[in-house]
């Protein structure tokens, strides 16, 4: 049973008593809020995802809360709970559900050390996965909200989750983030794209989520081993540029936007070399969605990579 | 004693092989209490060593190896900061005594596995401190606490320096050159556990002895924490009573030790509470040794009430309004503990005057 198949006042109800558990790519969530807007954004952007079933436990229990006292009416804020404790300090009570999602990044790169995790959007094609390790601002989540609608399967829109057995990325097709002029830029792009309400005055600016595509959740056990890395970089105005990355560099800037690579240790070590020599890697410059997602087309078809 | 409190996370503690069959709102109770006590590293060796790795659900089991995997890696950093700072200090010929978590993973004592630490603790002898803190502070150490009443609290009555960040590697670092602070109702000569303290084997420092160790971990629950909370210290002494306990004449030395050095009490209430929470194995000579540290009547009918319920992870609100009144009592008879009564009123009034004053938004 999928959250949409659940109606919404069923759906608030059980986030009120006890907290809704769904399943997010290999995690079990447990949420519980009585915040009606926040349960709206929820129903609607996680619609897609199964919930968990009877015995099957959740492994991150989360509560959104608005705190007692004078902040409950004037200048209203939103706690984030984890177990009992409040990893956070408070979030302006209208950011609750981009609060939610930066938690629920944390829950995940702070306690999931059984895959090396890096900071990157994923998406798949012909079995074989693309990251686009980025910082912030380097138009990483457009490029992937793009491609996505361009017949790459979403992975993951913020957090590469790499197997360490097998070296292949498992999915977490979460909500991608759109930031600003993104969020106008995707609404040309992919008119059947479905986005939830917009956030403004957040730290980024204006923010809105897009729906994940119902095929990349249904399909969210399907592992890929990955076979092409991005560094994206959007610059106004600059010119399409591609340049193929060296090795020792791809490994130096990805441990760079690894969250846990350090924490795991020897097996970090083995997990990252592995997927750099089973990568293709490349910088690309660009100023334009549909210059970037053709030169994307052509690294893909110029090296393949490996079929396993 | 009254009936042990239930609690799935101490039930699965006493015997690991009891979560076959546990559903998954059981489960999740256990990793939520787990990841509040940081039990979950524990709880992950405790499953293998049972041969239950397999059995659990594919998400338990993840969180457990996750966790075991994040304490490996503090091991790992504690034993290169305790490198560094032998590296310090390498010129001044004074023995450094690894104690707690450090100690546990220098020597690959099973209380290692899986034990996360926040930072490393040292212990060096109170008349050579003054040196190894400025070799310390030559080589990237840098003081926190800033604050001149804190700096001369600790020094005067603290048995550790305020603790020394290193700038570079953002770690902390605790220097001691006692266990227990000189304000203590307890009066404890540090001599005997410097004589005692063993070379840890194939690495340039020190850890004090088994005895010693014990001794050290009962102080530091039982007379100078606040108990509540701390499930994880009497899982430690759970951990190297059972791996100590099997050296020959290991029992008879600690018992005889704590009366040596005046701790039968913490020793006491460190077996009884062991024992009674954890099923600890403890030989009846030894435990019938112990009873020397036995409080009052009044006192152990009290402590019987309070400490079971200060080390189980509440469950239900019924039991976390209990736990804030029992850490509530517990807190108070720490600080009785801690200091003579004018200290500590001037120690408290002085420090919540600090509060009011300086930081009214957030006091």
């Amino acid at each position: 049973m999928i959250l949409d198949e659940v109606s919404s006042d069923a759906f608030r109800a059980r986030l009120r008593d006890g907290g809704v558990r769904w399943r997010v790519g290999p995690f079990g969530l447990r949420v519980a809020t009585r915040m009606e807007k926040l349960a709206g954004a929820l129903h609607f952007l996680y619609g897609d995802f199964p919930l968990l079933e009877d015995g099957e436990p959740a492994e991150f229990r989360i509560a959104m809360k608005t705190p007692i006292g004078w902040r409950r009416w004037w200048r209203r804020q939103v706690i984030f709970h984890f177990d009992d404790a409040r990893p956070f300090e408070p979030f302006p009570f209208r950011l609750a559900f981009p609060f939610f999602e930066w938690g629920l990044n944390w829950c995940v790169y702070e306690h999931a050390h059984e895959f090396l995790i890096v900071h990157a959007a994923v998406v798949e094609r012909g079995g074989r996965a693309l990251l686009m390790p980025a910082v912030p601002g380097s138009g990483k989540s457009t490029l992937c909200a793009g491609l996505v609608h361009r017949g790459w399967r979403l992975l993951s829109d913020e957090l590469a989750l790499i197997r360490h057995v097998d070296g292949s990325v498992v999915p977490i097709p979460r909500p991608v983030g759109l930031k600003e002029e993104s969020i106008d830029i995707i609404r040309a792009f992919a008119p059947v794209a479905r986005l939830g309400p917009l956030f403004t005055e957040t730290r980024k600016g204006t923010v809105a989520h897009l729906r994940p595509p119902a095929d990349a959740v249904r399909r969210m056990d399907e592992a890929a081993l990955p076979a092409w890395i991005v560094f994206p970089t959007y610059q106004a105005g600059a010119g399409l540029q591609v340049t193929p990355l060296e090795k020792a560099a791809a490994f130096i800037r990805t441990s760079n936007d690894s969250f846990n690579y350090k924490l795991l240790g020897e097996t970090g070590f083995t997990t990252l070399a592995d997927l750099i020599d089973r990568c293709a890697s490349y910088e690309l410059t660009h100023s334009s969605l549909d210059a970037a997602i053709g030169a994307i087309d052509e690294l893909v078809a110029a090296a393949p990579g490996e079929v396993n | 004693m009254r009936s042990r409190p239930r609690s799935l996370l101490l039930q699965v503690l006493r015997e690991p092989r009891g979560v076959a069959g546990l559903g998954g709102a059981e489960w999740e109770m256990i990793l939520w209490h787990g990841r509040a006590t940081n039990l979950l590293g524990h709880l992950c060796h405790r499953f293998e060593d049972a041969g239950l790795a397999g059995t659990l659900p594919r998400r338990i089991q993840d969180r457990l190896r996750a966790a075991s995997v994040m304490a490996e890696e503090h091991n790992r950093r504690n034993l290169w900061e305790a490198d560094r700072v032998h590296h310090a200090v390498r010129d001044l010929d004074v023995p450094i005594i690894l104690l707690k978590g450090a100690a546990y993973a220098a020597a690959r004592l099973p209380a290692a596995r899986g034990r996360p630490t926040a930072d490393i603790d040292v212990m060096v002898p109170k008349r050579r401190i003054a040196e190894v803190e400025r070799a310390l502070l030559a080589h990237g150490w840098e003081h926190t606490v800033l604050d001149a009443y804190d700096q001369r609290y600790y020094r005067r009555w603290m048995h550790e320096i305020p603790p020394l960040l290193h700038a570079e590697r953002d770690t902390t670092l605790d220097l001691h050159h006692a266990i227990l602070p000189a304000t203590s109702r307890l009066h404890l000569q540090m001599e005997p556990m410097y004589e005692a303290a063993i070379p840890i084997e194939g690495l340039p420092y020190k850890m004090l002895a088994p005895p010693d160790m014990i001794l050290h971990a009962a102080v530091h629950l039982f007379h100078d924490g606040e108990i509540a909370g701390s499930l994880r210290d009497l899982v430690d002494i759970d951990a190297l009573l059972r791996d100590f306990g099997g050296r020959a004449d290991f029992w008879p030395r600690l018992t005889a030790r704590a009366a040596e050095l005046g701790l039968q009490r913490p020793l006491f209430y460190a077996l009884r509470y062991a024992a009674f929470l954890l099923d600890t194995p403890v030989p009846a000579d030894a435990a019938a040794e112990a009873a020397s540290g036995c409080p009052s009547r009044i006192v152990l009918r009290l402590m019987d009430r309070l400490v079971p319920d200060a080390l189980t992870p509440p469950a239900t609100a019924a039991e976390r309004w209990r736990f804030h009144a029992v850490r509530f009592c517990l807190y108070v008879r720490s600080h009785w503990l801690r200091m003579p009564p004018g200290r500590l009123i001037a120690h408290l009034t002085r420090k919540s005057l600090r509060r009011l004053l300086l930081r009214p938004a957030e006091a």
